[in-house]
């Protein structure tokens, strides 16, 4: 932190190209960051956050697992919840209707073909690369008419059923906070980090 | 044409409307002819009293639309008098486009930018879930996680702090997928490159209110999260938050607009659109990223080899020609100005180079200033159309060296496929009979 106010400062003092502030009369055009230096380093704005808000919005689960709620649910007991709540958007099997999107595809794709060829449909099965996500985003984002009101034990049946659907858990597999970060996304292996970086050459 | 559309049509306010512009001298009732006013934009007839008094009250409640009058010479009559809030010239009428969408993208007209700015409301939107509709006074901004003092902070708190303001552009890593994928020849700069536009934004820095809460050691990214309905997440690397990372709240002088993130939306300069997460609830530190939808299944990047391109968050230089475009027809041979916009995310733009002759040769443009870095830049080449067939291009190169790639570079290098970052080199046909076409 200390560094990158120090870079503020060099930044905005460059722009006054030179110029030192000697006193607040000076202040007047000076940049904010500038400006903030004579300031103390907080400003002590803001209230504490109780740890009761902080829960009601820490919806997030991450590859690690933190932030998976106890609970749990498998393949069998998502079966009517994805009936009830997800097929009128997403199709009895999952394979998607009108521009709701497929989320179920059973079948192996050889070479992770999708920068060749745009009209293969990316499924939780062949493009995502994190199970947990699957939990994260089911639980904050849908259904799409009442996002957020799915239990966790309800998020977890759908999960299973979403896995075992594109073949990546068995159907008796139960998915809770414990066994979710374990499974192994067969697309993960073909993600890499930005390597771009400005200049040449295109990448 | 029956009976009782004959019956109807001269009580039309429409018919009355055209009876009276063409008494008065209708001014652009060419070009305006069969437009659509929307009944709360239009200017009515029936605020000008002194111009058109018998028109106007038919106009009010007008069901079709209706065509603006203009006296025949406006020095010659006292003009309307002012309003609470001023409204576009009825002869002038941008539109975003599509419109009526939840989840999607509405475009920017670039084709109708003049400058540098996006006017506020004809900023693209793109919602996962809908605009969230949030009371000021109701908002909370929470900064949690790996930090010593979780804390929240009310909007009048967050405009209690040192203020901010800068112009930035944000474009959606999405824009220009239906020019790359399904490339029509009527297709508008709209249509092709609408999902960037460019504000002056004012707010607060995130490393100020980062440095409120106190961030511990550890703490490696930041995940940002929205209160809307698709309470959209993404992960931001901390050293991105501590440079030039902005709570922005107001945008061109005045509040935030609804769509674009009411009251408070995080701005990454140079990020990719869906990152600068509108209507923000919280702020965490974290030590990994998180992996949300919007970071792995959505704005990665397939390519030709085999992988997918993942964290892929600054925009690279692009540009667009804006004019001359598709619809646009060159009325004869002679000068025209071929400008258009250029911006990269990764400062200023060095260079704008314009083609006449579909890439052949290149001619530097010229850039209006000032050029501001992760910003819209207006470019500028006087043209001597000679009246035969052209094909306009132009290519921005940036401060780091970046060269905007053609089109067929840009497909080898990244695949058919791939799904975000389309900034290839934009081709405009021009026709013997001065019609433009989009020429991929």
């Amino acid at each position: 932190m200390r560094t990158t106010w120090a870079g503020v400062v060099l930044v905005a003092s460059m722009a006054l190209a030179g110029c030192r502030i000697e006193s607040k009369e000076e202040f007047a055009g000076v940049p904010a960051a500038a400006r903030a230096t004579r300031l103390p380093d907080r400003l002590e704005l803001g209230v504490a956050a109780t740890p009761a808000s902080i829960a009601s919005i820490d919806i997030d689960a991450n590859p690690a697992g933190a932030g998976l709620p106890a609970g749990e649910g498998t393949h069998a007991q998502g079966i009517p919840i994805y009936a009830q709540k997800c097929a009128s958007c997403h199709g009895a099997k999952g394979e998607g209707l009108a521009t709701y999107p497929k989320l179920v595809s059973a079948d192996t794709l050889a070479g992770f073909p999708f920068g060749k060829d745009a009209s293969i449909p990316k499924t939780v099965g062949n493009y995502w690369p994190y199970a947990t996500t699957v939990y994260d985003y089911v639980h904050r984002t849908m259904p799409f008419t009442a996002p957020g009101s799915l239990t966790p034990n309800e998020t977890y049946a759908l999960v299973a059923w979403l896995l075992a659907e594109n073949r990546i858990v068995p159907m008796t597999a139960v998915m809770n906070a414990s066994t979710l970060p374990k499974v192994q996304m067969p697309a993960r292996r073909h993600f890499v980090i930005d390597d771009r970086t400005g200049g040449q050459p295109f990448r | 044409m029956n009976d009782s559309e004959k019956a109807e049509l001269p009580e039309s306010p429409m018919s009355r409307r055209r009876a009276l512009g063409v008494a008065a001298g209708l001014v652009g009732g060419a070009v305006l002819t069969g437009t659509t006013l929307d009944a709360k934009t239009q200017v009515p007839t029936a605020r000008v009293p002194g111009a058109m008094p018998a028109g106007g009250a038919a106009v009010v409640s007008a069901p079709a639309a209706p065509l603006p009058v203009a006296p025949p010479d406006a020095s010659m009559i006292p003009g309307i008098a002012s309003g609470p809030l001023s409204t576009r010239s009825p002869f002038e009428m941008p539109a975003l486009t599509p419109v009526g969408i939840t989840t999607g993208s509405s475009l920017t007209p670039l084709q109708h930018i003049a400058g540098t700015i996006t006017p506020s409301d004809l900023h693209f939107q793109r919602h996962h879930n809908g605009i969230a509709v949030i009371d000021p006074h109701r908002y909370a901004l929470t900064v949690h996680g790996l930090v010593d003092r979780p804390l929240v902070f009310s909007l009048e708190q967050l405009k209690r702090f040192p203020a901010m303001t800068r112009t930035c552009f944000v474009e959606c890593s999405g824009n220009g997928r239906s020019a790359f994928r399904a490339p029509k020849r009527e297709m508008t700069p709209q249509q092709v490159d609408g999902l960037t536009s460019n504000s002056e934004w004012t707010g607060v820095s995130v490393a100020a209110l980062l440095k409120e809460a106190g961030v511990q050691r550890g703490a490696t990214w930041v995940l940002a999260e929205g209160g809307d309905a698709a309470r959209l997440s993404r992960s931001v690397p901390m050293d991105k938050m501590l440079d030039d990372a902005f709570i922005a709240y107001a945008q061109n002088g005045e509040p935030l607009r609804m769509p674009n993130g009411y009251p408070a939306r995080l701005l990454l300069p140079g990020y990719e659109g869906n990152m600068c997460v509108k209507w923000i609830r919280r702020l965490e530190a974290i030590d990994q990223p998180n992996m949300s939808r919007d970071e792995t299944a959505k704005y990665t990047d397939p390519l030709a080899n085999g992988t997918a391109r993942q964290f892929s968050f600054t925009m690279d230089a692009k540009s667009i020609i804006t004019s001359p475009a598709y619809p646009t027809r060159l009325m004869g041979p002679g000068w025209w100005p071929v400008t258009g916009l250029a911006w990269t995310g990764r400062g200023r733009i060095e260079r704008v180079d314009v083609s006449t002759d579909g890439g052949r040769t290149w001619t530097e443009a010229e850039l209006s200033n000032p050029v501001l870095s992760r910003a819209h830049t207006r470019f500028e080449h006087m043209w001597k159309w000679d009246g035969r067939p052209a094909q306009l291009m132009s290519r921005a190169i940036d401060e780091t060296g970046y060269v905007q790639p053609t089109l067929q570079t840009y497909r080898d290098t990244r695949g058919a496929g791939t799904d975000y970052h389309f900034n290839a080199i934009r081709t405009w046909l021009v026709e013997q009979d001065g019609s433009v076409y989009f020429g991929g």
